[in-house]
């Protein structure tokens, strides 16, 4: 039996290298294919929702691709084109309620976003009617964030620090253990802490600072990961050949790991920053609320945000309504900014490695 | 300012597992001797004790005396950033600091140790090293340029320059060449024959040409098997070494009869 498979010549065992293949548009032409398809059988079958008719689209492009690829290339190919249409349609699945949603908040927003609204409170303001503005909101978001990456960070920093440089054994473990703990706890939860310890134990009014208390004991854990991670991606090497030149741990940590990690340290704190700029419930239970501009922190009610969109909304008319749509705008936008931000500081600061 | 160094009785462990036992040799100033033997054997290992950089590998610890001059690296009250100032290393792989320029690196260790220098100092300690890594002609026009930017000889002889700019009495070397190409290994083995004028100089190395060529003694190790500690089989002359070792195992090894 062998003998006569080792007689054949070896180009009858293989199939040849080259095969025909697809036009690179066919994909594409696959794609439009399948939404006129199914805008056909959703026209046809009467299907109101435009949900249906995307999903069928959906379908019909994944089929279709394999139906067409594996009658023109073969078996093989066609699985391999299922795969990156499955990952296509996947993608725009997970995009099309992130662009859905900023089309909506854009759309109803920008009906009262203007100078006005942006530079004044709702001091005098009847909610039921027009007019009035976020600047009191603004004010204690920043002030309230701010506060709150000013504890959470360094404490987060140096955690992260300690759990990569020098944590072994069982604090270190430990430490790890309540951080991942930390990372699960409801901001109510946070914010109900804040306010039987620091308002009703300790006696302190309802002001920003305590909101900002809760929000770092939120920030804290988000920090300390994703600054442990960026930590790790640091190559020993470079730990070594610092050590190596005789210098001391602490300022090789400080000259070399961390100018490394800087990109990714800063790209973290600032997600964990929009984390918890969208943060109702401790605002709600340690900064009260206000309608005035309140622009000190540690003393009075401040509003922020998310409790001013909250409390437009439970208004309930539709002055109101608009006013929560353009405070949620404000507040999509703020955490954009910041996001941009973090990714311009990141590139700014990467490690080169261009010799031009 | 070179300097002897003399161990005794030395053994390293990563834990509880012995890497390296009871080493004792004797490596004499301003000459270049090289390690060689089969992976695994410790000699990367016992070169790292030789600045107490074993011990910043997770439950590192070592046993012994390694006598630099007149004193114990080992001995009570020793400052390992102290040693490591007088025992330089270079690295298998080139670890140029990539937040840092060339000039950056090379001045790195001066910088990062606080010892403050002004800048015109600063500039002739950089030449100086440059100069003394073979590199200054080929980056002198671009010293403000990342060091991660150059080819990977160039930024050994970086790693060279920065480890030399500190005026370590010793400098250890954990394979140099492995990851660089022939020209590349050229230049920088002429360049050890120019820095054993100034240093001690440690290598370590797989390449038994490369021995041959740049070294003045030679230490053989061998380790028995898989899991036993590795040994310092013999020390010598490089050219005993390679043309009359004394046992049995060393020229098994060079002669490629080994294992």
């Amino acid at each position: 039996m062998s003998a006569v498979v080792q007689d054949q010549p070896r180009s009858d065992l293989r199939p040849p290298l080259a095969h025909r293949r697809l036009p690179r548009w066919a994909p594409a032409a696959v794609a439009v294919a399948a939404v006129a398809v199914a805008c056909g059988i959703g026209a046809g079958a009467g299907l109101s929702s435009h949900l249906q008719w995307g999903l069928i689209a959906l379908i019909l492009f994944v089929v279709g691709t394999y139906a067409l690829t594996s009658l023109v290339e073969g078996r093989r190919q066609a699985k391999d084109r299922v795969a990156t249409s499955l990952v296509w349609a996947c993608f725009i699945l997970a995009v099309v309620p992130l662009y859905s949603l900023i089309e909506t908040t854009v759309a109803k927003g920008v009906k009262v976003l203007d100078g006005n609204f942006l530079t004044h409170s709702m001091g005098g303001v009847i909610t039921t009617g027009p007019g009035g503005g976020v600047y009191h909101a603004i004010i204690g978001t920043l002030e309230q964030v701010g506060l709150a990456s000013l504890m959470a960070v360094p404490i987060g920093l140096f955690t992260a620090i300690y759990l990569v440089e020098y944590g072994r054994g069982r604090l270190a473990k430990a430490v790890t253990f309540f951080v991942d703990v930390m990372t699960g706890i409801p901001s109510i939860v946070a914010g109900l802490f804040i306010l039987a310890f620091w308002i009703i134990i300790l006696g302190f009014g309802y002001s920003g600072f305590a909101g900002s208390l809760a929000l770092a004991i939120l920030m804290m854990p988000v920090v300390v990961r994703s600054t442990e991670e960026m930590l790790k991606l640091v190559p020993n090497e470079l730990r070594e050949a610092s050590l190596a030149l005789g210098v001391p741990k602490w300022r090789t940590i400080l000259k070399v790991v961390l100018p490394t990690s800087v990109g990714g340290i800063l790209t973290g704190v600032m997600l964990a920053v929009a984390r918890i700029a969208g943060e109702t419930a401790p605002v709600l239970l340690l900064v009260f609320g206000n309608q005035l501009i309140n622009n000190n922190p540690f003393s009075g009610a401040q509003s922020s945000l998310p409790y001013y969109v909250y409390e437009q909304y439970a208004n309930g008319n539709d002055a109101s309504y608009d006013r929560a749509w353009a405070a949620a705008l404000v507040l999509i936008a703020f955490v954009m900014i910041l996001n941009l931000l973090a990714r311009g500081l990141a590139r700014w600061k990467a490690p080169k490695t261009s010799g031009r | 300012m070179a300097k002897r160094i003399d161990v005794s009785g030395l053994s390293a462990y990563y834990g509880n597992h012995l890497a390296i036992e009871d080493i004792s040799m004797t490596v004499e100033p301003r000459s270049v001797t090289a390690f060689i033997g089969p992976s695994g054997c410790g000699k990367s290992t016992f070169l790292r004790t030789l600045n107490r950089m074993h011990e910043v590998t997770p439950g590192g610890r070592v046993e012994g005396k390694v006598m630099l001059d007149e004193e114990n690296l080992y001995g009570a009250g020793v400052d390992p950033v102290a040693v490591r100032r007088t025992v330089g290393m270079v690295f298998q792989r080139p670890n140029p600091f990539p937040t840092m320029s060339i000039y950056d690196n090379v001045a790195a260790g001066l910088r990062l140790n606080g010892t403050a220098k002004r800048k015109k100092d600063l500039d002739t300690i950089v030449e100086r090293s440059l100069v003394g890594a073979n590199l200054w002609n080929e980056v002198k026009d671009r010293l403000n340029k990342p060091g991660a930017g150059l080819s990977g000889g160039q930024q050994q002889r970086l790693c060279i320059a920065r480890a030399i700019a500190v005026e370590p009495d010793v400098l250890l070397m954990d394979e140099p060449c492995s990851a660089l190409d022939p020209i590349s290994t050229l230049a920088i083995e002429d360049l050890i024959g120019e820095l054993k004028e100034r240093f001690t100089i440690v290598i370590v190395t797989h390449n038994m040409q490369q021995a041959a060529r740049v070294s003045d003694r030679t230490a053989f190790f061998n380790l028995a098997g898989v899991g036993q500690p590795g040994r310092l089989i013999e020390l010598d002359e490089t050219q005993r070494i390679f043309s009359n070792p004394s046992a049995q195992a060393t020229e098994d090894y060079i002669s490629g009869r080994f294992g």
